[in-house]
């Protein structure tokens, strides 16, 4: 690189200085080719939605992972909290009756 | 050396010395992403690379024994990657450059038709790339428009040579690439509110000689660390 760099711009000794421009993290979801949906992969930093995508395709599809991308800003996703783990996931842990195995399936039924 | 007279020597040569160019990047890229990228579209120019000269000779003998001279790159490949402007703006006058003329090759039935079919996706997706940088860095801050404006500018120059007519592809219309190429390069430009270069582009103060192997000076240092290992331990394995 024969062009000094801008004097913002963090060196290798300032691991921990902002990124330039303090690039958004973006996550990344794939559908590969025989999948139905599309199935979270990663993130990533990039400056707008566009260049996320393109950053999306040379990082998570470069081996033929997949045929559709969908990238969401990460600040736009709202997560359990893992404080809430038990109230949120607990009770579903002793109610089998919600899952549809009680049920006699008449003979005339295909495709169940 | 066996070196057949074919066109595939100068399209390979192009692909090889810009592939190594955008290899030195490695380590260096402003971002982590930025620098898959660019490595991407390196290994994408390399595997083209490999089959071209592979239509000229031995891909290997051809890559690190050839000197200076015997290369038939576009001078504009072999400029240094500057800042990552100049690297953006030869990307931009190159993959434009090379789409067009894949793109008629891949619609002939010249020897490099498969090549140029198979090559032209991945070229469409440097363009892009490429495009969509010069937009950024155009239509950025005060700091970044300065510099792309500043490197657009550099590289015009080189820019002439890319139109001249190929050894064995004199039935490519080159003047109506040059005419295709110019009307994407003033739209990318003018989109990034960048300024269309005037400098000139053929004839006295311009470069373009390296189609019949005249080179710049960086060439011969960026052709030094390309060549030593394979010339230092000739026929080495691992």
């Amino acid at each position: 690189m024969t062009t000094p760099r801008p004097a913002e711009t963090p060196t290798a000794a300032a691991d921990t200085a902002p990124r330039p421009g303090d690039w958004p993290l973006w996550e990344v979801f794939v559908r590969s080719r025989r999948g139905l949906s599309h199935t979270h992969a990663g993130s990533l930093h990039a400056p707008d939605a566009e260049m996320a995508l393109r950053n999306a395709r040379d990082l998570y599809t470069r081996r033929s992972e997949g045929v559709s991308l969908w990238v969401v800003p990460s600040a736009q996703i709202t997560a359990s909290s893992p404080d809430e783990k038990d109230a949120f996931f607990e009770p579903a842990g002793d109610k089998p009756y919600r899952h549809p195995t009680f049920y006699e399936i008449p003979d005339g039924v295909h495709h169940l | 050396m066996n070196i057949t007279a074919t066109p595939a020597l100068p399209l390979g040569d192009d692909a090889l010395i810009l592939s190594h160019r955008l290899g030195e990047w490695a380590g260096h890229a402003p971002v982590l992403e930025e620098e898959v990228a660019l490595a991407n579209i390196a290994l994408d120019l390399l595997g083209q690379a490999r089959i071209l000269l592979s239509l000229a000779g031995d891909e290997d003998e051809l890559a690190y024994l050839r000197e200076e001279r015997q290369f038939r790159n576009l001078q504009l490949v072999e400029q240094p990657n500057g800042d990552f402007a100049h690297t953006i703006a030869r990307q931009l006058y190159f993959s434009t450059y090379q789409e067009l003329l894949f793109n008629h090759l891949a619609a002939t039935d010249s020897e490099l038709a498969p090549l140029a079919g198979k090559a032209v996706k991945e070229v469409a997706y440097h363009r892009d790339h490429a495009h969509q940088w010069t937009l950024r860095l155009g239509d950025g801050t005060d700091e970044s428009r300065t510099r792309m404006q500043r490197a657009v500018d550099a590289l015009w120059r080189y820019t002439g040579e890319l139109f001249e007519p190929v050894e064995g592809l004199e039935t490519v219309p080159w003047a109506a690439l040059h005419d295709s190429w110019a009307a994407r390069i003033t739209s990318t430009l003018e989109q990034a509110t960048l300024t269309v270069p005037e400098g000139p582009r053929h004839g006295a103060w311009t470069a373009g000689a390296g189609r019949q192997g005249l080179h710049t000076e960086p060439f011969g240092r960026m052709l030094a660390e390309m060549q030593h290992l394979h010339r230092s331990h000739p026929g080495a394995t691992w």
